[in-house]
């Protein structure tokens, strides 16, 4: 990524990622092209609708896609090692202890025949060894660290028997397990009432400062991706279509698929007007369009638009946007 | 745009919904409605005295069970001290049929036991291995599955000999196509949840996996199923004996018994109809137990 200023030291480096599911009847492109890069101790935002690859690319970076179906190409550095090419071993050690995952929906992602404490323990001991009690003592300290109230008792809790907004704590209790560097969370908070969301971001933003992690934090939800991130990454048919620091993304935006998004929250308005939205629906991933995949949707398009990938450019230091359009626009600026 | 952070702490709006005395496990829960349900309970009790009954049986028993008299053939009900009466070589009844539930209890355990394990693993290990190691695994076991289990148990017991150790094998053979089949589709239910694949995330092993996650959910099921098969093994290895391939005279066994007994049917069939009765009495309280725990396991809160 050109022009962009590189920090010193990257968490994660992910180069140029593409992911394709191959099936007899088509070829699904999942993510086709994308970099990213986090830095410890960062909360980078992925924000796409359903379907865009937001879970696929951490899916990707934890090597958690069903090897025989998926092509991945693409480099991913993880804390100086290369992702793709860890052996069974390394990729074990890796996932748990240097990377972790939230779930979006904590009840099934909990197993429901043990205690949430009897699951923590296994993935602690699984990755620190050591005794029985020495695992569930830290067990303990997490469920404390996660503010589950009364946490001795809740320890030896099933599943079934723990609200939505505790369960997602015992989930993110078993996340921070082993410290990881970096947590992957995916759509987290979508499962939760509105009340606990709120609860469990501040949670998780507290966490990750006080641990400094490296967070990536996968939404579809505005709001969620304004409390928690630095920098927001717009996903759109597989590509990342605007990228920048917070502020930037919101109050600035320049892709035309950001300004609609933008637009189309229930925020701005008038009560009486209607909500704006954007017209059509995302690409079918198995024939993406060629060109810019948000053309077919786009008011803004230019001719340019239909036949080539719009390169990214630089609006401002750190904001990139892949759009012709924003590429004219400050052609006229200069 | 933004959300109002008005939220004090973290916990405060969450409300502590969990009174002390829920907390307990799930087979703390099993145990709990099994004690509250009087027929599983009764049956349960049942099988136990049964069970007692065929260890204790040199104890218990009031007369040898070899020891054949004469004069004393196919004797009624309560004739002179003998409580259901003797058989058609003189020997006591009632302990023939103490001793009896021995090998017929080990002969309606014993299968059982082994079938769940082997066809428990190898079906774990068609429902999580790929494709390939699957169709292998399945259609095998459907080769068995293509006889009814009578015949199978006949023509195996029939080809390899007859004796105790070949009736049981025979009848692991027939039940282990059945329990791989249940824990291949529990295994099959479980290998896609979200768990799984966050267990995988979170560091864990195929066999880590396996050993913990897969088993875990898919040993309810089985369980469940093998208990039921109990009372069939007990009813089979009598057929077994029955026909003269399992337990060899002047062994005792129920299946045996009956057969031989049947010859006097209409000298008394009273007597005849006794190891019979103990079939029909053990294998119906392993049904109703088995049951009863069926229930207790079922409910998912």
């Amino acid at each position: 990524m050109d022009g962009s200023i590189m920090p010193t030291r990257m968490l994660l480096d992910i180069e140029d990622l593409t992911v394709r599911f191959v099936t007899r009847e088509a070829t699904v492109h999942a993510v086709n092209g994308v970099n990213l890069q986090v830095q410890a101790g960062e909360v980078l935002c992925i924000l796409g609708e359903s379907g865009s690859g937001k879970s696929v690319t951490l899916r990707a970076l934890m090597r958690l896609l069903p090897a025989g179906r998926t092509r991945i190409e693409g480099r991913i550095t993880l804390d100086g090692q290369d992702v793709l090419s860890l052996d069974r071993k390394r990729l074990q050690a890796m996932r748990g202890g240097l990377v972790s995952m939230i779930f979006q929906e904590p009840m099934t992602a909990l197993d429901p025949v043990y205690t949430v404490g009897a699951q923590i323990i296994e993935t602690v001991r699984q990755h620190r060894g050591g005794s029985q009690r020495d695992a569930r003592a830290r067990a303990l300290e997490l469920f404390e660290l996660v503010k589950i109230p009364s946490p001795e008792r809740r320890l030896d809790a099933y599943p079934h028997e723990l609200s939505g907004g505790l369960r997602q704590r015992a989930m993110i209790a078993m996340a921070l397990s082993c410290a990881p560097k970096l947590l992957l969370a995916d759509e987290p908070t979508t499962a939760l009432d509105a009340t606990v969301q709120i609860q469990v971001l501040i949670l998780l933003r507290r966490l990750q400062r006080e641990m400094g992690m490296g967070t990536i934090f996968v939404t579809h939800d505005l709001g969620v991706a304004s409390e928690i991130a630095d920098r927001i990454a717009v996903m759109y048919a597989g590509r990342i279509v605007e990228e920048g620091p917070v502020a930037d993304i919101l109050n600035n935006p320049k892709h035309p698929y950001t300004q609609g998004l933008m637009a189309s929250t229930v925020h701005a308005q008038d009560r009486q007007a209607d909500i704006a939205a954007i017209p059509g629906s995302p690409p079918d991933l198995r024939r993406l369009p060629a060109g810019c995949s948000f053309r077919p949707r786009c008011a803004a398009a230019l001719a340019a638009c239909r036949e080539r990938v719009p390169t990214p450019v630089f609006p401002a230091a750190n904001h990139m946007a892949r759009c012709f359009r924003v590429a004219a626009e400050m052609g006229e600026g200069a | 745009m933004a959300h109002t952070l008005a939220v004090t702490t973290p916990t405060d709006l969450e409300p502590d919904v969990l009174p002390a005395n829920v907390v307990r496990g799930y087979w703390q829960s099993v145990a709990y409605r099994l004690r509250h349900d009087p027929v599983t309970l009764f049956f349960g009790m049942v099988i136990l005295l049964i069970i007692l009954a065929a260890i204790f049986a040199p104890w218990i028993a009031p007369y040898d069970p070899y020891k054949e008299s004469v004069i004393a053939r196919l004797k009624p009900f309560g004739w002179r001290g003998h409580l259901i009466g003797t058989d058609e070589l003189g020997r006591d009844l009632l302990t023939r049929i103490i001793y009896g539930g021995r090998i017929s209890l080990f002969m309606g355990l014993a299968p059982v036991a082994v079938a769940t394990v082997v066809g428990g693993a190898l079906g774990i290990l068609a429902g999580f291995g790929g494709r390939r190691v699957n169709t292998v695994i399945m259609r095998t076991m459907d080769v068995f599955y293509a006889f009814p289990s009578v015949l199978l148990a006949v023509a195996i017991s029939g080809a390899m000999g007859g004796g105790i150790a070949n009736g049981m094998i025979a009848l692991s053979m027939v039940f282990t196509p059945a329990l791989c089949r249940i824990s291949e589709t529990a295994t099959a239910q479980v290998r896609n949840l979200d768990f799984i694949e966050a267990a995988r995330a979170s560091g864990a092993g195929t066999f880590t996996i396996l050993r913990f996650h897969v088993l875990g959910n898919v040993l309810g099921p089985i369980f469940i199923y093998a208990s039921s098969l109990v009372s069939v093994s007990i009813l089979l290895a009598s057929g077994l004996s029955f026909l003269g391939l399992g337990v060899k005279p002047p062994e005792p066994d129920w299946g045996l018994m009956l057969s031989t007994l049947r010859q006097s049917i209409y000298v008394n069939p009273w007597i005849c109809a006794m190891p019979g009765a103990a079939i029909f009495i053990t294998s119906i309280c392993f049904n109703l137990v088995s049951d009863g725990i069926r229930a207790a396991m079922d409910v998912r809160m």
